[in-house]
């Protein structure tokens, strides 16, 4: 990847992680470790892989995501703002009473989000019934997905891993955010996920897995997931649960987690000192 | 023409629909023979998706279908499609408004040799619980193939209970059916049996014929949209009769009964009986043992009425 083109997803996504801190922050609790954690991914994929934009929001052949661990919603919000799918101020809506971002995924409130979920254990399947439809209608285009690591203790996650590679769904190309926390302790205690790349090449997709915080890295996992003719695509990611924010992480605290005033400001403090070093 | 099997029906429907419309796709979960879509398959190969024993993922795949642009069917046993598929069918298609259509077959007592664990006593009870949902449950293969068609164009998404084995014909070809519209089968002034489905709604017109015996004076109502209610045929009715029945092959509580007692009970207290399953499992049998073990037949309808009449006016 050229030095300028890096530079620009960089500083689009030092812009993401600030504006879901300070979000998170103005209303003082939400799902800020999982939101921090898929960042980079979000970024690689609205600012550098998918198209998708406000201006072709209807357009049937745009790539679509489908964010299956809706609580990372706040993520998304910062991306879609940042794109310019609604004004940067109302991410400070975040979670109040009648406002078009509420902490889990709505497709019928957010303009940019392409489904509803919340629920976890759903998106992948749903993600496999939109790349059916747009492959039957001839379209070209992609459909992402994201899940969490404690969301494939759900057993619908395997029942669409099966039916995914049975339908050999190439234009599916999803990602585990492997960031190894579920709510209640570390993923290797809670619900093992062992060998992950392992389980998903079993059920014969094509798995990759790269460091989920290096953006370069994740851009040439989906140039080469492009390249896949057969099956869908697993690009595991290896995360760290509130990545970039002192208060948060790495800390099994942070799956829904208070911030007083305090925190908000320190955590701002150190990403505009981040964004102030390499600007 | 004869009555074909509802199944038959449902799958002509179907068929017809796709023929009409591209949009048109169906899933199943491995009981396309036993839902009697297999012509649908045959004919529209890549139209139909075959989700395995996964109703989850079938539901959550519908709705991926729907969001992008697809009408999609999706089908199971009721036992299945209702309990086993709620939460994908709550969230992944209500909540986020994707225009799935859900069958549930062998709804009821009509799991026959399946027995209890087969047996949805409780599919519209959930169902009703979802806002905005409309669930249905026609009477004959004439009303269903209408019924489906309509429901494919229905804006939000719709909940079919589908009674799959059995042939029999109420109404005439070229009958039009309107979802939320019920069906006046039998006008009558001392009493109205409400009944809903391919059973009960016979049962409700030979109960009719026993208490006419009697010179009581019946009307019997095809209750083919559970919800939304048909609620100013319903006040109709009450005003008229003063004493209502409703039938059902399901659970009392949750059930059709309830829905017109909530109904009734806010606008027009009015005494009734209901008829159905009261707080049981289901068991196993064969169809004339299991309506007679839950009283779901004509002599008991016969009986509740009179003993209802007895005490109209009290």
């Amino acid at each position: 990847m050229e030095a300028e083109r890096l530079k620009r997803l960089e500083a689009a996504a030092r812009q993401v992680r600030y504006d879901i801190v300070e979000a998170i922050g103005n209303i003082g609790i939400g799902h800020f470790g999982g939101a921090l954690s898929i960042v980079e991914v979000l970024t690689v994929l609205y600012f550098s892989q998918m198209n998708a934009s406000p201006a072709n929001a209807k357009d049937p052949g745009r790539d679509k995501l489908v964010l299956s661990k809706g609580h990372a919603g706040p993520a998304l919000y910062a991306v879609l703002a940042q794109k310019g799918y609604f004004p940067r101020e109302t991410l400070f809506t975040l979670n109040q009473g009648g406002t078009s971002l509420p902490s889990h995924c709505d497709r019928n409130l957010t303009p940019g989000i392409d489904m509803t979920t919340g629920s976890l254990g759903q998106g992948l399947s749903v993600a496999i019934g939109m790349a059916l439809a747009d492959r039957m209608d001839g379209r070209k285009n992609r459909i992402f997905a994201i899940i969490g690591d404690g969301e494939s203790d759900e057993g619908q996650v395997w029942e669409a891993a099966m039916a995914a590679s049975q339908y050999g769904l190439s234009n599916l190309i999803a990602f585990t955010d492997y960031n190894k926390m579920n709510i209640d302790g570390l993923t290797s205690e809670i619900m093992n996920l062992d060998d992950l790349g392992a389980k998903w090449r079993a059920f014969n997709w094509n798995v990759l897995r790269t460091d989920g915080h290096d953006l370069e890295a994740i851009d040439r996992a989906i140039d080469a997931a492009r390249l896949e003719s057969d099956r869908p695509t697993m690009i595991i990611l290896d995360t760290i649960k509130g990545k970039g924010c002192s208060i948060a992480e790495g800390k099994l605290s942070s799956h829904n987690m208070a911030i007083s005033k305090e925190q908000k400001e320190k955590a701002l403090g150190e990403l505009s000192a981040a964004m102030g070093e390499l600007s | 023409m004869s009555a074909r099997d509802m199944r038959d029906a449902y799958c002509e429907a179907l068929v017809e629909l796709a023929e009409e419309d591209e949009r048109i796709v169906l899933l199943e979960a491995d009981l396309m023979g036993a839902n009697g879509t297999t012509a649908f398959k045959e004919k529209f190969p890549k139209r139909f998706f075959n989700a395995g024993v996964a109703e989850a993922n079938m539901v959550s795949m519908a709705a991926g279908l729907a969001v992008c642009g697809k009408i999609p069917f999706a089908a199971s046993f009721a036992c299945f499609a209702a309990r086993r598929a709620y939460d994908q069918f709550f969230i992944s298609v209500n909540y986020a408004r994707a225009k799935v259509n859900l069958t549930g077959t062998d709804p009821g007592i009509s799991a026959v040799f399946n027995g209890g664990t087969h047996m949805s006593f409780e599919d519209i009870g959930l169902m009703r619980g979802i806002p905005g949902l409309v669930i249905y449950e026609p009477a004959d293969d004439i009303s269903l193939k209408a019924l489906v068609k309509e429901a494919a164009y229905h804006p939000g998404p719709t909940y079919l209970r589908l009674h799959r084995k059995g042939a029999s014909s109420l109404y005439a070809q070229g009958e039009e059916f309107r979802l939320g519209k019920a069906k006046v089968l039998r006008d009558g002034a001392d009493i109205a049996i409400l009944a809903t489905g391919y059973l009960l709604v016979p049962e409700a017109l030979k109960a009719a014929e026993l208490l006419a015996g009697e010179g009581i004076d019946a009307a019997v109502i095809d209750l083919h949209t559970i919800k939304p209610l048909d609620e100013e045929l319903v006040l109709h009715y009450a005003k008229k009769t003063g004493a209502v029945m409703v039938c059902e092959n399901h659970q009392v509580a949750t059930g059709v009964g309830s829905a017109v007692a909530m109904f009734l009970s806010e606008n027009l207290p009015t005494r009734m009986q209901c008829i159905g399953i009261r707080d049981e499992f289901g068991q196993v049998g064969d169809l004339a043992f299991l309506k007679q073990r839950f009283g779901l037949n004509a002599d008991r309808i016969f009986h509740k009425a009179r003993e209802l009449l007895g005490r109209k006016g009290e």
